[in-house]
């Protein structure tokens, strides 16, 4: 499995409510939920640190799950969201494409 | 309203979040409507370090949806400076104007903070009605430029139309007119009284003739039948129901600071220049008192036959004199659309004088003694 570098899309909306992170599309509006994984793995996609990574420091201990297993299902979810449009996936770190694209809350 | 999006609003009811609050930014304008319920003087507007600091704790408390209003935003020479903190802290914005001060380079500067939705004011298709409503010569000729560059940013658009005597005759070419530009209308025949009281605007609302017409559009309304039928009283689970989402999940800030439930229902909660919005929002008498309420708790509505589909607002109920009481506007409007006047407008009803008077006379036995 290749490194994988993940970032919030710009142009977002997003939220957290009751430890699930909303996320409204920029492009249409659509409006999409992340469960409680998938929203840390959101929260820590900042272009800068690998999945594998995030899997690592902030998936494993947390939801105290096989990081291997974690890691093959934190890329197919990295790959869904980028399909829609919410996350980008690349093997290169990524910049920060927007000013205005902050931290979730 | 989308599935998921409900279920998010049930949750955020549920658990007592704010999910969404309307921040006027100013009440000046550069258009003085008609109809307008606003004082447009400063007395003391909110600073940009304020309304920053507003945005922190609303983002704290949970707030998705940031709708960001007037008065007329873009007076604020700050309007972009607020506009980029509030994207940096991932708000849903939505923004409301009347479009007159945006060109090519504010709507690209929109586009690219990422606002989710601009709503702009239009009366008319006609320069004469819309002008003579807002009082600017050249005013939709500005608003409609506007609402060509946002588009031309693919930014989505929505066009607002309070509907009055003055421009009720001009509605569907006000929705030919955003077909034709690619944008949604929203219709809205309330005119709503002044934050401070006076009620003076009232008498621009439409005629209940024009509001009966309105109703039976089929292209409005669908199926006219099922939208004009009598409704039954409520049952035990609507007398339940909760009257709208304000001071629920939704809230209001004034460019003062001042928090309400909602921006039509001018009951002041607290301030958040003297407290934390979070503490107004969890600790207001005036919110618990609003969300105490329930259909059944209301005196006049609970035993109407509207109860359970009458667009009720409360804020107007609240201006009228009473929170639990009903809003005449509202009865006005169930009575055109059903032809059944409501439980207060029947109450309201001067006594009809009998054309035959009977006086009782004294009790013969009683005059005889």
């Amino acid at each position: 499995m290749s490194k994988l570098y993940i970032a919030r899309s710009p142009k977002l909306a997003a939220r957290v409510l009751d430890g699930e992170m909303m996320i409204m599309s920029g492009q249409d509006s659509t409006l999409f939920t992340l469960n409680k994984t998938a929203t840390v793995i959101w929260q820590a996609a900042d272009g800068k640190t690998t999945l594998e990574e995030i899997v690592e420091r902030r998936i494993v201990p947390e939801f105290e799950i096989d990081a291997d297993a974690a890691l093959q299902d934190a890329e197919t979810l990295a790959r869904e969201l980028a399909s829609h449009g919410i996350l980008q996936v690349s093997e290169e770190p990524i910049a920060p494409a927007n000013p205005a694209a902050g931290d979730a809350q | 309203m989308s599935a998921l999006m409900q279920e998010m609003g049930d949750k955020a009811l549920a658990l007592g979040v704010p999910l969404a609050v309307q921040v006027d930014l100013t009440y000046r304008c550069n258009e003085r409507c008609v109809h307008c319920y606003l004082d447009h003087d400063d007395h003391g507007e909110m600073t940009t370090t304020e309304i920053k600091h507003l945005l922190d704790e609303l983002a704290d408390a949970g707030v998705f949806i940031l709708t960001l209003s007037g008065g007329e935003i873009l007076m604020r020479r700050d309007f972009f400076e607020i506009l980029e903190y509030a994207r940096q802290l991932t708000f849903c914005v939505k923004l409301k104007t009347n479009g007159v001060l945006i060109r090519e380079r504010e709507a690209a500067r929109i586009r690219d903070l990422g606002v989710e939705s601009v709503q702009v004011s239009i009366y008319s298709h006609r320069p004469e009605v819309h002008d003579a409503i807002t009082l600017v010569p050249g005013s939709l000729k500005r608003s409609l430029t506007a609402i060509r560059f946002l588009k031309s940013q693919g930014i989505k658009v929505t066009i607002a139309n309070v509907l009055m005597t003055e421009n009720m005759q001009d509605y569907q070419d006000v929705r030919a007119l955003a077909d034709e530009l690619g944008v949604r209308a929203t219709l809205d025949p309330t005119v709503t009284p002044m934050m401070d009281g006076n009620r003076s605007t009232l008498r621009l609302g439409a005629e209940e003739n024009a509001l009966k017409r309105l109703f039976r559009d089929q292209s409005l309304v669908g199926d006219v039948d099922e939208y004009c039928a009598v409704p039954s009283k409520p049952n035990e689970d609507e007398l339940q129901a909760l009257p709208c989402s304000a001071g629920h999940t939704a809230a209001y800030v004034s460019p003062y600071g001042d928090v309400y439930p909602c921006v039509q229902f001018p009951l002041t909660c607290g301030n958040v220049r003297r407290q934390r919005f979070i503490d107004i929002w969890r600790h207001s008498e005036q919110l618990k008192e609003v969300r105490s309420i329930r259909l059944k708790d209301l005196t006049s509505c609970s035993q109407c036959t509207h109860g359970s589909t009458c667009t009720r607002c409360p804020g107007l109920a609240f201006m009228e004199g009473n929170m639990r009481g009903p809003s005449t506007q509202d009865c006005e409007k169930s009575f055109a659309r059903t032809g059944i006047p409501s439980a207060n407008l029947l109450s309201r009803k001067p006594a009809a004088v009998n054309l035959v008077q009977i006086r009782a006379t004294p009790n013969i036995a009683q005059a005889s003694a």
